[in-house]
């Protein structure tokens, strides 16, 4: 079952990995801001701006996200750490 | 235990190595005019006043409250700026995370938490933007949080199970983040222009992304809150998620 469960994650996340690779590939599959959200508001006379600090340009924003995902995951796995185990109640497992 | 660390690592690392560019659906910088952009700051403005008042009030007394607003928070960046494509509408979109955060820390830090993500995403990651960014403090934290808090609230009031009450409380976090932003952007852009029409339009095209995107943020928060219900599930009782005699769910 544990062996099953651990090969559907594993299905699931390469698929999604590959898709999106294709992303990045492909200019393909546009984002809701981009097929909704700012295709409606221009259709309305409103445009997007810049964004202040414009990491929006090549390959920038990859980086800009690898190092946001690492900081994330880093902050994420640390403090799971914490609650999981360094102040998770004590279990005396010699009253088994 | 190895098994577990194992699938957390491998989620860990596919993440981060998920090639991403801003495929997103907060309200873009600019697209909505100063008097509403105003108006959403302002709504915005005393529920993280309120959110920042709970966050020093708990924190000095339970000693496991700060990691898990730190958890929760970087789970909550990562999960809002990680595109989902959507096979069957050809679209990308990310779900919200705060279902979760509010079942776990209640509503006020949860808003707390999505003003920092968005924040952060707004200011470095092309994201959302800085005019916009009470608006999406609005959509995203307020809506989503009480949503999913409230649904959560309701079914286990019902005696649901829990996973079955986190599913709908991640699902309808999800959906009404999107109406809300539907809502937002109609009324901004709406000009002379009838409101309903422009809601509706909006809100059918988000249908067919974010309808599977809902269902799949009610896994995530379903599986987070039974995996911690079975890790710490002190915790979760003392965060009131669930009562003592169901330990062990």
């Amino acid at each position: 079952m544990k062996t099953l469960a651990a090969a559907v994650i594993f299905l699931l996340l390469a698929i999604l990995c590959s898709l999106s690779i294709a992303i990045a590939d492909q200019d393909r599959w546009p984002g809701v801001d981009e097929s909704v959200v700012q295709k409606i508001a221009q259709e309305h006379g409103r445009k997007a701006h810049a964004p202040l600090i414009d990491t929006d340009q090549g390959d920038l924003l990859l980086f800009v996200f690898l190092i946001a995902g690492t900081i994330g995951g880093f902050a994420a796995g640390y403090y799971w750490r914490i609650l999981m185990v360094e102040r998770a109640p004590k279990v005396n497992k010699e009253k088994t | 235990m190895m098994y577990s660390n194992v699938c957390v690592a491998f989620i860990a690392a596919f993440l981060i190595c998920l090639p991403c560019s801003a495929l997103a659906m907060h309200i873009s910088e600019g697209l909505l005019p100063f008097n509403w952009a105003a108006l959403w700051f302002a709504v915005a403005a005393p529920f993280l006043a309120y959110g920042l008042f709970r966050l020093k009030k708990i924190s000095k007394t339970d000693i496991s409250f700060k990691p898990l607003v730190g958890l929760m928070t970087a789970v909550v960046f990562i999960i809002s700026c990680m595109p989902i494509p959507v096979p069957t509408a050809g679209t990308c979109s990310h779900p919200c995370g705060t279902g979760m955060s509010a079942i776990l820390l209640g509503p006020p830090s949860s808003i707390l938490i999505a003003a920092a993500a968005l924040l952060i995403q707004a200011l470095f990651l092309s994201h959302g933007g800085l005019s916009t960014w009470g608006a999406n403090i609005v959509s995203m934290g307020v809506m989503g949080s009480f949503a999913g808090y409230g649904t959560f609230i309701l079914l286990r009031a019902l005696r649901i199970n829990l996973s079955v009450a986190g599913f709908f409380a991640g699902l309808f976090a999800d959906w009404a983040t999107y109406l809300s932003t539907s809502i937002m952007l109609a009324s901004g852009i709406k000009g002379a222009d009838p409101f309903m029409p422009i809601l509706t339009k909006i809100v059918i095209s988000f249908i067919p992304t974010q309808l599977p995107l809902g269902i799949l943020e009610g896994a995530m928060t379903a599986g987070l809150v039974v995996m911690l219900a079975k890790r710490r599930p002190d915790l979760l009782i003392k965060m009131n998620v669930m009562k003592s005699g169901e330990a062990g769910v």
